[in-house]
């Protein structure tokens, strides 16, 4: 089968509206005759779900969690880019579209990417009508702030709330289809399989989380709005219940997924504790704009604060390695997230952990603190050569701006940030792989979608800071709506699908089997043994960096650990219950296939591009070295097992962009 | 250091339940309390028992779903935190730890300590929201401006999580601290107007069709709320609806 992106002809910047004045539309009376099933409601899914049901179509939504207020783009702190150039300072859809293509290391498609910048304003209007308190200035007017790999302020946020602000607002466009009847929504139900009738996906099997019931449900289009599968390595800073599930039964069902390797590590996140971790807490790159990030430049200074019988504020100005600013004078601490955490990785790997496993490394504010008390100072008239009181003044900004992460952190570690520096350390943040869609956001089955993080298309090999929830709402809420309807101008006629049809009880019937076998297997041990084990292969060997050989073995690996979680594991209680084990081990039983195929995809791309890093690849200064023959989308096709996967290329071609080195000295 | 839990068990929303002794030993002051609790359910379920039902996601203190009910406080003797970032160095070796659902007539318990708080959902269902398309076609966000104090005081009253915790605390279980939450979130803004009148009749009538009771002022939610909801969204609630009352 050959991969159609089916993007629109014409010049890059009319490609959008020239595809909206030619596609078909379904006219509003029809609407009412055709269902439209939503899975995932975050971002992507609560904004599609709550158009598509003002536009007049029957939408039924599901989610995992107890209301669909709570899906994991609650969770996104930072902020929302947008080519608003509010500021003036030279901002512009081209900019942005351009500043996504290369710091996604040149391996996203151009035409989604610049259909993505060019719907962004959009949505800052949007949310804004619908009520989202943005942060403002003392004139009324919203707000911006910098993120890492560009060079304008174009992202709009809500101190470090930004996600659960944006999320509300969808869920209470949600909330209003819901209060006329026109979205039916199911909490605490798990997406268990898409049903194909006749080659097109026309409905779900799910089950009930409180009572353990499988349903059927039917409709004329299915769209998957779930997400992202970092929890693949355990320990990440996704939701606990975070998954891969939906996604990897639409992988099943013939949907091929694109780039599973492009893992987003990201550079602030507190480092582990111990053992007994259940996930990562990330702290906002935002702290970027004024955090700066160093280690000791003497190994006698590591050993001493190890020892703890050194503070870092102890450490003489002279004696600190700011090895950002160092490296990547232009852009400093504000590289992007894979520059940023390869570099602390390899100040770590040389020894210059500031932790007592050797894996932190310092983001201090002391800089910020006296900078922002002695204009705090000067504006009111005050002494700004009192010490004392120009960091109490400075320390007020510096909590205005981020006092919900400094909380945050001082709750976990159990310091104070605004005395001592924070210890940070990269962790697995957000996966740019995802299911393959072509222009119009649908995979390669029929009728069935994917959007927001969930699909691969806007984010090449890295994703910048404040463009998750950007292209998660441009998805639902205006891309999407009007692709769908491309597709189901051909179901005005079919009316209702039926569920009682053998494709459903097949459907059905798989699912059940696989729920048996997990609730009577009797092994010895939990999930969570299992998935921890899962985690730690591949963080150690599909993490920051990657060579053939431990690739090779991670592939045996897992599928080794494969076999003896269907062995072995063990799943308390019933299926006909609330039974949280279950749903977990369903969840891992998919994650231990999808580790293994994102190994192999590793292995495969032989070149270093963002998130990929393949040690055998680097430039003489340890850069990521992109080759030029790896230009295209790797889309796997599911043949059984994952080492059987067949590979599909997506030629990458770029006509107005120029594909140079990617740097950021 | 090691502890004696002391769990509500219950089957499911039929069954009485009870509470249920455990020991749990070398548990880490940095652990997380719904660490310790993975560690527990982990060592039930190799031992052959049902691990503890309870609900949580994000552990990061954002998604609203952990809830528990700890030693006679929502979300746990700490301040300003939920129970996934309420950690065990606030406690100490040989204690004894009560842990409860969160409590109401409107949460009913679904199983040990999961309660539905699904009728929070209707009360936004009734209300919570601004009736504009979701088309991108509105005026220039610029357009609209706001002075900075509203709109901080918006933002705040919209960081609420829909945990419950005010509920659960309230004598009467009221659940005006949420319901005023969202109603001044709206009513701090321009945006807001158009709709106020029935906004807030209508939200305020489904939070009592759902069985919540009144407010006596007695300012406990506030004080165990993690998010640091003021009581102010009360007052500004009550005044909202006695407009509206004597407008409607």
């Amino acid at each position: 089968m050959a991969l159609d992106s089916k993007i629109p002809q014409g010049p890059l910047a009319d490609k959008w509206t020239n595809y909206k004045n030619h596609i078909d539309l379904v006219n509003p009376a029809n609407k009412r005759n055709i269902d439209v099933i939503v899975v995932g409601t975050g971002l992507a899914g609560g904004s599609a779900a709550a158009t598509l049901a003002e536009l007049g179509y029957n939408v039924k939504a599901f989610c995992f969690q107890d209301s669909p207020r709570r899906a994991h783009s609650i969770a996104a702190q930072g902020g929302i880019n947008a080519a608003k150039n509010y500021q003036g300072d030279g901002d512009s859809t081209y900019r942005l579209f351009y500043d996504t293509v290369k710091g996604g290391d040149y391996r996203s498609r151009e035409a989604n990417v610049y259909r993505l910048a060019e719907v962004s304003t959009n949505i800052i209007d949007q949310c804004v009508a619908q009520g989202v308190p943005f942060a403002r200035e003392y004139g009324g007017l919203l707000d911006n702030r910098s993120f890492g790999g560009v060079l304008v302020s174009r992202t709009f946020y809500a101190a470090g709330q930004t996600g659960q602000q944006l999320l509300l607002g969808a869920y209470s466009a949600m909330n209003r289809q819901i209060g006329r009847g026109k979205i039916k929504m199911y909490n605490r139900h798990e997406m268990l399989d898409v049903v194909k009738v006749d080659g097109k996906a026309r409905g779900i099997i799910t089950r009930n989380l409180i009572t353990g019931e499988i349903e059927r449900h039917s409709a004329h289009a299915v769209v998957l709005g779930t997400g992202g599968y970092g929890n693949v390595f355990f320990l990440s800073t996704n939701a606990m219940g975070s998954n891969v599930t939906a996604a990897w039964k639409a992988h099943k069902r013939g949907a091929f997924f694109a780039n599973p390797c492009y893992t987003q590590i990201h550079p602030t996140c507190i480092p582990v504790s111990g053992d007994h971790q259940s996930k990562l807490t990330l702290m906002s790159e935002s702290l970027r704009n004024d955090g700066r990030i160093w280690v000791p430049k003497h190994k006698k200074d590591v050993e001493a604060i190890r020892n703890k019988t050194l503070k870092p504020t102890q450490i003489a100005e002279e004696d600190r390695d700011y090895y950002l600013e160092r490296r990547y004078p232009a852009f400093g601490n504000l590289v992007p997230r894979d520059v940023a955490s390869r570099a602390a990785k390899e100040r770590c790997d040389a020894g210059y952990g500031v932790n007592a496993t050797g894996e932190a490394v310092y983001l201090d504010f002391a800089a910020a603190i006296e900078r922002y008390g002695k204009e705090q100072a000067h504006v009111k008239g005050l002494d700004e050569n009192d010490a004392a009181l120009v960091k109490k003044l400075g320390q007020e900004v510096v909590k205005n701006k981020y006092g919900n992460l400094f909380q945050m952190y001082e709750k976990i570690v159990d310091e104070n940030p605004y005395e001592t520096p924070m210890m940070i350390y990269p962790a697995v943040h957000y996966t740019m792989g995802g299911i393959w869609v072509d222009y119009n956001l649908m995979t390669t089955v029929p009728g069935l979608y994917a959007i927001g993080e969930a699909n691969f298309s806007d984010h090449g090999a890295n994703r910048l800071g404040a463009s998750a929830l950007m292209q998660g709402l441009a998805d639902g809420y205006f891309v999407l709506p009007y692709t769908i309807g491309d597709y189901l101008s051909d179901d005005i006629r079919t009316g209702p699908i039926p569920t009682d049809t053998k494709e459903f009880d097949e459907a059905e019937a798989e699912v059940r089997k696989n729920i048996d076998h997990l609730i009577n297997n009797n092994g010895t041990h939990s999930v969570d043994y299992f998935h921890k084990r899962l985690g730690k292969i591949m963080w150690n060997k599909c993490g920051m960096a990657r060579n053939a050989e431990d690739l090779k073995s991670a592939i045996t690996e897992i599928s080794e650990l494969r076999a003896e979680f269907w062995k072995d594991v063990k799943v308390p209680g019933t299926a006909n219950e609330f039974n949280e084990e279950l749903a977990k081990a369903g969840r891992v039983a998919d994650f231990l296939e999808l580790g293994e195929l994102f190994a192999k995809d590793a292995l495969q791309r032989e070149e270093s591009a963002g998130g990929h890093f393949r040690e055998e690849y680097q430039t003489p200064e340890g850069e990521a070295m992109r080759r030029k023959e790896f230009q295209y989308v790797s889309a796997w096709e599911y043949k059984g097992e994952p080492k059987d996967a067949v590979l599909h290329k997506e030629d990458l071609v770029y006509e107005n962009i120029q594909v140079k080195e990617r740097s950021y000295k | 250091m090691n502890l004696t839990l002391k769990i509500w068990r219950q089957k499911d929303a039929n069954d009485k339940g009870k509470m249920v002794d455990y020991k749990i030993n070398d548990v880490s002051p940095d652990m997380s309390f719904l660490e310790m609790l993975d560690v527990l359910n982990n060592e039930l379920i190799e031992k052959g028992e049902e691990p503890v039902a309870f609900d949580h996601d994000c552990r990061e203190g954002i998604c609203g779903s952990c809830s528990l009910y700890i030693n006679g406080e929502a979300h746990g003797p700490d301040r300003g935190v939920t129970t996934c970032q309420l950690h065990m160095r606030m406690f100490k070796d040989g204690d004894t730890i009560f842990i409860e659902p969160f409590r109401a007539k409107a949460f009913p318990v679904i199983k040990d300590l999961v309660v539905d708080r699904t009728a929070f959902d209707r009360i936004q269902h009734a209300g919570g929201f601004i009736s504009v398309n979701t088309s991108g076609n509105t005026i220039d966000a610029n357009a609209i401006p706001i002075n900075k104090e509203d709109a901080d005081d918006a933002f705040s009253a919209a960081t609420c999580i829909g945990c419950g915790a005010c509920v659960a605390t309230c004598k009467n279980s009221s659940a005006m601290l949420f319901v005023g939450a969202k109603v001044s979130q709206f009513a701090l803004l321009p945006q807001g107007q158009v709709e106020a009148t029935e906004r807030v009749l209508n939200m305020v009538n489904q939070m009592d069709a759902e069985g919540f009771g009144n407010c006596t002022n007695t300012g406990a939610c506030e004080v165990e709320c993690p998010k640091g909801i003021s009581l102010e969204n009360i007052a500004r609630m009550n005044r909202e609806y006695l407009a509206a009352s004597l407008k409607g």
